[in-house]
């Protein structure tokens, strides 16, 4: 039941972009969930959606991999869309349906879209991420973006060590996980019936078990890490060294291509392609 | 077949005690007599020794003092030369005593296959050049070289356990000590594990290896049975195992087909203990329609 979640496992392949740089991709990545909040339209959705799926397909991921990740946080936004449309309150000719207190306008609609269009993008955008870098690089990466914060003491090393162990760990407690539920199971507990109430405090048993493990695991790893002469990460070395090659300099143009493109409809507006075209763009302005 | 076992001792511990500290209700701190209290022996430099006892008889407590995650209480602990009390020549030990313990997934650091091998190297702070040729060769090793890019969380149990032991070797250790290293694997991933410890020590590597199996222990050049943390038996295998009423006392037990493999390898025939009465009988099988 937990298999599913995707969020931060590695998917590996040898496609052009799980061959560039840590770094690009982070950076890249933190600047297109940017992209995501300023632009305001479906054009631009649209223009973002597009890119990102060409991202993926260079990538050689199956898109159920990706789509899986939205998985996740499908109750979000479908709870957030909820809140949106019965909430937002429009001029008098918007009103769609109504039905005593509830009216729903249909600005209320175009909101509830517009999240739900964000939310997915942002998922799917850093969910690639996750999908095309190994944790490794991917710590590896944050840490030499964060290296300048070494000037200031921060542990840079430790942090980056911390979060890659923590990456390490999750399919393990994913099926750590879901052998207790099998386990609790095969005793007589019961997930999927009661209320609420009764259903979280059926996960009870299944999390303090796994808090106790986790506690062991970390003692028995700490363990581990001091018979490989681990003594902090101050003079560590590297069996990977990141270097950016000609594959990131392409990477950053097309971004620049796909995102400008978004942005300059969100700065510049659409009015531009009318007069250039002469086509009607009012739908691109919604 | 005879190893070449040079007779001069690389560790020698002498008289080492170590206790665990327990609380009572009080929260006051009790010393009690588990771990170990009082043990000398030597490991010679090629051997394979075996460490045997029931739970709590304080064979993993050794094993610990070997390369000082536990450093001895009383008594003195000396590893090619060098004492684990002091800090400099703790981790010089510490790269000369590799280490494998009981859960493969307890000891994986990193989520792919290679760099979880370089973990070790790269504490020492080898330069990149020369952790790639330590990886490779230290997978080479255990004979997966082929999933080096792959994740340990895909990896059989034995496979798991053989990439940990990859990391402790790409550390270039002297001894490699096993800490019930195949109790948590199925049948044939022990075998796998027990293959690839064999062909190392038959390398040169000097292996001590806890276990509760007993043919694992029958495999040994020497055999050391502990209780309540101190040395009970010691001998080659075919000695240890023969003298079963007192083996019983310490809560262990020679299993028949061990008991066979080792009076027919007294008895001049080529043959080694093996997992199961089954496999024994394949190999005598195997003999006889070789004769």
């Amino acid at each position: 039941m937990l298999n599913d979640v995707a969020f931060g496992q590695y998917y590996p392949s040898d496609s052009f972009i799980h061959k560039m740089d840590a770094r690009v991709k982070i950076l890249l990545s933190i600047a297109y969930m940017v992209a995501i909040f300023l632009v305001k339209s479906f054009f631009c959705y649209a223009i973002l959606a597009l890119y990102l799926l060409i991202k993926i397909f260079v990538s050689k991921i199956p898109l159920r991999s990706v789509l899986k990740s939205v998985k996740a946080v499908l109750f979000l936004a479908v709870f957030t869309a909820i809140i949106n449309i019965f909430f937002t309150k429009g001029a008098e000719e918007n009103l769609v349906w109504s039905y005593g207190i509830i009216r729903i306008y249909s600005s209320g609609l175009i909101t509830a879209g517009k999240m739900v269009c964000r939310l997915v993008l942002l998922v799917m955008g850093a969910s690639l991420l996750t999908l095309t870098t190994t944790p490794v690089d991917l710590t590896h990466g944050i840490e030499s973006l964060l290296s300048p914060l070494k000037l200031i003491k921060v542990p840079v090393a430790d942090i980056a060590l911390i979060m890659s162990i923590t990456l390490r760990f999750i399919p393990t407690l994913m099926e750590e996980t879901n052998k207790i539920i099998c386990a609790q199971k095969a005793r007589g507990a019961q997930f999927d019936t009661g209320n609420l109430v009764q259903r979280v405090k059926a996960f009870v048993p299944i999390l303090i078990p796994l808090l106790v493990n986790s506690f062991r695991r970390a003692e028995e790893l700490a363990l581990a890490m001091n018979a490989r002469c681990f003594e902090g990460s101050t003079k560590r070395t590297r069996l990977k060294k990141l270097k950016c090659s000609w594959r990131d300099l392409v990477a950053v143009l097309l971004f620049i291509i796909g995102i400008g493109a978004a942005l300059v409809v969100r700065y510049a507006g659409v009015d531009w392609i009318a007069d250039l075209f002469n086509i009607n763009v009012d739908w691109m302005k919604l | 077949m005879e190893k070449d076992v040079n007779r001069a001792p690389v560790v020698t511990l002498t008289d080492v005690v170590y206790n665990y500290r327990e609380y009572d209700d009080k929260g006051e701190e009790k010393i009690t007599n588990r771990g170990v209290n009082g043990v000398s022996l030597s490991i010679y430099k090629g051997e394979f020794l075996a460490l045997v006892g029931r739970n709590g008889s304080g064979k993993s407590t050794l094993a610990k003092m070997l390369n000082g995650l536990l450093l001895a209480q009383k008594g003195k602990v000396d590893v090619y030369g060098l004492d684990p009390t002091v800090e400099k020549e703790l981790y010089q030990i510490r790269a000369r005593v590799g280490m494998v313990f009981q859960n493969p997934d307890n000891q994986t650091v990193a989520s792919i296959v290679e760099d979880d091998v370089a973990f070790g190297p790269e504490n020492l702070g080898i330069p990149q050049k020369e952790l790639r040729e330590r990886v490779d060769t230290a997978l080479a090793d255990v004979n997966m070289l082929e999933y080096a890019t792959k994740t340990p969380s895909r990896l059989s149990g034995g496979q798991k356990q053989r990439v940990a032991i990859a990391g402790a070797l790409a550390l270039r250790p002297k001894i490699l000590v096993l800490d019930e290293a195949t109790s948590m694997l199925d049948p044939e991933g022990r075998r796998d594990v027990m293959e690839t410890v064999s062909k190392l020590n038959d390398c040169g590597m000097t292996v001590v290896a806890i276990t509760h199996f007993m043919d694992e222990a029958a495999r040994a050049d020497r055999v050391i049975a502990l209780q309540n943390g101190k040395i009970a038996m010691e001998g080659t295998p075919a000695e240890i195992f023969a003298q079963h009423e007192k083996l019983e006392e310490l809560g262990l037990k020679t299993p028949r087909d061990v008991e066979l493999a080792l009076a027919l390898k007294e008895g001049g025939l080529d043959i080694e203990p093996k997992e199961s009465i089954f496999e024994l009988g394949e190999e005598l099988c195997r003999l006889l329609s070789k004769t």
